[in-house]
């Protein structure tokens, strides 16, 4: 299957320091992927280069021909001398308000239209930003770390709302998240980051590569384990699914 | 009955105040109003280079200003310094290198004061007409890429991954811009310029619940400055391009004084 997006040898300096170094990943057709990394890792870095603000010193992007991305930034700052609505903003993306009313409706704050953009909270935001998503219909939605700003409670709701909308949009998902202990579960493919791959693959097959253990600690690691209890199967080394033995 | 120059006065001025809406709302949502300065200024030496060079004035200013915004570009790109830093060495080097060279060089003829606070009252009908041109074309462009230009001015970053011209959108919002500073040049001059492009939409926020509210007040707002001022000045003889300014400062200040006093006695019932 052709991916949507495939990174080949890629590289980023900034003034001279080493943002990315030789940082290989594709995304799949409705794949779900997670960036995981500690900070400065260049996971945001990471997920402008496939979204196309940041350009590669080395290596290659490639994209799908007329991809159409939904994109989640971990904030979005609007001054607050810009008198605009919550569904006046999104009719930027879409000029049929009937459709903005339902993609509001469908993420749940169907009475946020006339609020200003400036006042909502931030987990009000997140979900008016993946109402825009649905307005956009993308095939990949990029989303940088989503929960930021959403207290422990909304967080589950947000990350299951996340993975309704993906099934229902058919889309794929790249996002970068520290909340392991909710995404991994839906996630297919995770990739660890420090500059460089540390690690890269399924939830279950990074959770015990010493590369992850090394950068996380085991505590964390734990997190990724939960699931082994879930599957009837396991991964060989190169990612395939083999059956569990009865 | 009103005199021929107090109606072109009106006119010009009135034409630019519509314009400068738009534009000065993009401005003061972006916090471009050193920008503008910035071109603004620069204006002065474009004239004088334009009258040098025997090139139309309005086109020389133009050009200039375009000019002045890619060698910002540049310098952003190769300094360390900060914007407003970058933008303050531009404007005012090139206030100054104007100023010398229209005193310097006196077979340019050129009146200084009319220069840097305007002088809407000498405004002839070909005056108008150029005025009226530029400023037309001002707001189809406007009008034209007017979501993309709110888009951009959400986040720009956002509307590149929409698929949106980013960078020639942000060309545009120069150009529109440069075409405003060299339409309001003979109506308030270089020095003033940014006074008409952000108090009429800075008066227009505490009313306006949408960008295209604040757009349509900020005209309004700027219609009424110029004809205050126009009135204004001759009433009392002030100098018309300061007198509009000062009626719009007025303004914003009345309306936040009333707005002020409404929103308290509400919150006291």
């Amino acid at each position: 299957m052709s991916a949507l997006v495939r990174l080949d040898k890629v590289a980023v300096q900034r003034d001279g320091q080493q943002i990315l170094d030789n940082v290989s990943l594709a995304v799949a057709r409705g794949e779900i992927v997670t960036i995981i990394g500690p900070n400065g890792a260049g996971k945001t870095t990471l997920l402008r280069v496939v979204l196309g603000l940041q350009t590669a010193q080395r290596g290659s992007v490639t994209r799908a021909p007329g991809l159409r991305v939904g994109y989640m930034p971990q904030k979005l700052v609007v001054d607050r001398s810009l008198p605009l609505s919550v569904a006046r903003f999104l009719r930027l993306t879409s000029d049929d308000p009937a459709a903005v009313r339902a993609a509001l409706t469908r993420v749940g704050v169907p009475t946020l239209g006339e609020r200003p953009l400036a006042q909502i909270s931030g987990g009000e935001l997140q979900r008016v930003m993946l109402a825009r998503a649905i307005l956009r219909k993308p095939q990949l939605l990029v989303l940088d770390e989503p929960a930021q700003g959403v207290d422990i409670s909304g967080q589950a709701a947000l990350y299951a709302l996340i993975n309704a909308l993906r099934d229902e949009l058919g889309c794929a998902v790249l996002m970068v998240s520290h909340d392991l202990h909710l995404v991994m579960a839906q996630t297919d493919s995770v990739l660890c980051l420090n500059q460089h791959v540390c690690c890269h693959g399924h939830p279950e097959q990074v959770s015990t590569d010493p590369a992850y253990l090394n950068l996380f600690g085991p505590r964390e690691a734990e997190a990724l384990a939960v699931y082994h209890h879930h599957h009837d199967h396991h991964h060989d080394i190169h990612g395939d699914v083999v059956e569990a033995e009865q | 009955m009103i005199p021929d120059f107090l109606l072109y006065a009106l006119l010009a001025g009135a034409l630019v105040a519509i314009a400068a809406a738009p534009i000065g709302s993009l401005v003061v949502w972006q916090r471009l109003a050193y920008f503008g300065d910035t071109l603004a200024h620069g204006a002065l030496l474009g004239c004088a280079l334009g009258v040098l060079l025997a090139v139309d004035i309005a086109l020389a200013v133009l050009l200039f200003s375009a000019l002045l915004a890619l060698l910002l570009v540049w310098l952003r790109h190769h300094s360390q310094l900060a914007n407003d830093t970058l933008l303050g060495i531009l404007s005012h080097g090139s206030l100054a290198l104007g100023l010398v060279v229209i005193s310097a060089v006196p077979a340019l003829n050129l009146d200084l004061s009319a220069l840097l606070f305007g002088d809407v009252l000498a405004v002839g009908a070909d005056d108008l007409l150029v005025i009226a041109g530029v400023c037309a074309l001002v707001l189809a462009l406007v009008w034209w890429q007017w979501t993309g230009l709110i888009a951009v001015t959400v986040d720009a970053e956002l509307a590149q991954v929409d698929g949106l011209p980013v960078g020639r959108l942000q060309m545009l919002q120069m150009l529109l811009i440069a075409l405003l500073v060299a339409a309001a040049m003979k109506v308030v001059g270089a020095l003033l310029i940014t006074a008409l492009l952000i108090i009429p939409p800075a008066t227009a926020r505490a009313f306006a619940r949408s960008p295209e509210q604040m757009v349509w007040c900020a005209a309004g707002v700027g219609v009424v400055s110029v004809a205050l001022g126009l009135a204004m000045s001759v009433a009392w003889d002030y100098p018309a391009g300061p007198a509009m300014v000062l009626a719009a400062t007025l303004l914003f200040l009345g309306s936040n004084g009333v707005r002020g006093w409404v929103v308290g006695r509400t919150s006291d019932a």
